[in-house]
């Protein structure tokens, strides 16, 4: 719970050039031992949102964008790129899709700006290497060796390297993992430049504050299933989370006042402290709902639910259900 | 980022590749182990053993000295240490670092990777082996080799003998240790067989026929009788052929990115 959190305003509006899914995952298998890979995932990514992964370590986040881009074979479903086959169009495929992998690295005795001609030079329609650079404030690391970045810095570099390619479609995996805030915050206002140039983008990530600021839409994967698919809001909301509001009242009234209210599901005190929860447009109707009985509500606060306590709800459902 | 009319099968450019192999010609000078090995050290051995004074008689059942009778030797290590060091290592840290999984991501196929490398290390075998016969024969009295074409041929096929083991080491090994370990446990009988501690006239008859089907013993023999003015014999030329292709198809198949 956060304080103050608005929710989201629905689904993403679809790019100007919309014509139906740019990825559809049907079905997708792929098992490695026993428990792991994925089980059965479908799912849909609209051009030009941003489009979230999350899930518990192992769930087969990993594994489901890899299939994506081509790098595993899955053992059946069916995947469509761009209106292509992975298995069949590779090349294809690696032209129009960057990747940022988690686990991966640059040879030890490369420098930034090598790096970036060398990535550049893979593709038919490359972006400008140093406008990307500059554009990721690595401009002044051109001539350092990849072995002496930082960890802030080696990560800005791999999104730069998945976005030489001038890609329609960008998945970056984990992309904040051992960043500082600062950089963190920096790096999800490049995302959505990103996103605000046309590309569609696949998130995986297991921190829920940046699938809630960044997606539009977010699928919960777990035990390499589906678990949820919404928008950050409608996940939070479906999980039952609802709004919290805490006030002291002015003057001692009658509870029923509240918990006739439609929106209000519960009603407790605390000491001086009354305590609300209820879903919809809560707020304005608890102020109405005082006002009208001649009290005034101080020291109001409100809290939202948020997709991390959705994101909590829905994976220890799912524990609870398991044998 | 707009959308391109790119064919379905679009091929990677090619000066991709030429990108790649800049990008290995500048870590084999920023990290020189193969110059450092392959070349260094062979030529630091040729001075030293020209200094030697027993090696300036002519060699038993030969018309050459037995300084002369080294440089075949000398280059034999100087490629073996390139094949199995200086050529799977590289590509073999960057599979566990993940450099490989990276440039899976892109258009780029994986056969550049292995044949960028396989050129840089091919260069810096000629470089080598250029030294050591330049330099034997400037400095240290030795004579070109007699039948030019049949040493060039010998040395060739040397280099590709020792390529394939090393490529099959670079397609299989996990962690640039394991392929150290391989590279050197299979160094020393090479070598030894070649020639390195023992004339081979002084193995027993059962070792000298083992010799005769080692890559290293192989391009000794050749090499020696271009350099006293034969065409070499054509067991060891087919010996060396024997292990590129084997070797060499086997690491072109066995190739994991992972």
């Amino acid at each position: 719970m956060t304080t103050t959190t608005m929710p989201r305003e629905g689904a993403a509006a679809p790019g100007p050039a919309s014509a139906g899914p740019i990825v559809t995952v049907d079905h997708l298998r792929k098992a490695y031992g026993p428990g792991v890979g994925v089980q059965d995932v479908s799912f849909r990514v609209e051009r030009g949102e941003i489009f979230g992964i999350i899930g518990p370590n192992g769930a087969g986040k990993t594994t489901t964008v890899e299939c994506i881009c081509g790098l595993r074979v899955p053992d059946s479903g069916m995947i469509e790129v761009l209106g292509l086959d992975p298995r069949v169009h590779r090349s294809a495929i690696r032209e129009r899709v960057g990747v940022q992998l988690q686990e991966s690295a640059l040879p030890l005795f490369i420098k930034v700006g090598e790096a970036m001609e060398l990535f550049a030079s893979f593709y038919r329609h490359p972006a400008d290497p140093a406008e990307l650079l500059e554009a990721l404030g690595l401009t002044a690391e051109r001539n350092t060796y990849y072995r002496r970045l930082s960890g802030g810095l080696k990560q800005r570099l791999s999104i730069a390297l998945a976005l030489i390619g001038n890609p329609e479609i960008a998945i970056l995996d984990e992309l904040t993992t051992g960043l500082d805030p600062q950089a963190r915050r920096d790096t999800w206002e490049l995302i959505e430049h990103v996103r605000d140039r046309g590309v569609t983008v696949i998130l995986v990530t297991h921190y829920m504050d940046e699938a809630e600021r960044l997606c539009d839409r977010v699928l919960l994967i777990d035990h390499g299933a589906v678990t949820a698919l919404d928008t950050p809001a409608g996940l939070a909301q479906s999980a039952g989370g609802g709004t919290h509001l805490r006030f002291v009242p002015s003057i001692p009234f009658d509870i029923r006042v509240l918990t006739v209210l439609p929106e209000v599901t519960d009603v407790a005190r605390e000491g001086q402290r009354v305590w609300v929860t209820g879903t919809g447009d809560l707020v304005s109707a608890v102020v109405r709902a005082l006002e009208a009985a001649g009290v005034q509500a101080r020291d109001m606060q409100v809290e939202s639910a948020t997709l991390d306590d959705a994101y909590v709800r829905l994976i220890n459902g799912e524990e609870a259900q398991r044998p | 980022m707009t959308a391109h009319t790119v064919p379905t099968e679009a091929r990677p450019p090619s000066r991709g590749f030429w990108e790649l192999l800049k990008t290995e010609e500048r870590r084999a000078l920023r990290a020189p182990v193969g110059l450092l090995l392959g070349v260094l050290v062979p030529v630091i051995l040729l001075v030293i053993f020209s200094a030697i004074p027993g090696l300036k008689q002519v060699a038993p059942g030969s018309t050459l000295t037995m300084f002369a009778e080294y440089v075949p030797v000398l280059i034999g290590m100087s490629v073996c240490l390139i094949a199995l060091v200086s050529l799977p290592i590289p590509v073999v840290s960057d599979r566990q670092t993940g450099v490989l999984r990276r440039f899976a991501t892109t258009p780029a196929p994986p056969s550049w990777v292995l044949a960028a490398q396989v050129i840089v290390n091919f260069a810096l075998a000629l470089i080598a082996i250029v030294i050591l016969v330049a330099g034997g024969v400037l400095f240290f009295g030795l004579h070109m080799p007699a039948q030019w074409g049949g040493f060039v041929l010998s040395a060739l096929l040397c280099i590709a003998a020792m390529f394939g083991i090393g490529l099959l080491i670079t397609s299989l090994a996990r962690s640039p240790q394991v392929a150290g370990v391989v590279g050197t446990v299979l160094l020393y009988p090479l070598l030894f067989f070649a020639g390195m501690w023992t004339p081979k006239q002084n193995l027993s008859p059962a070792l000298q026929h083992i010799g005769n089907y080692t890559p290293l013993d192989a391009a000794a023999q050749a090499m020696d009788a271009a350099m006293q003015g034969h065409f070499p014999p054509t067991r060891p030329l087919l010996v060396m052929a024997a292990y590129a292709i084997v070797f060499g198809v086997a690491a072109i198949r066995l190739f994991r990115w992972e």
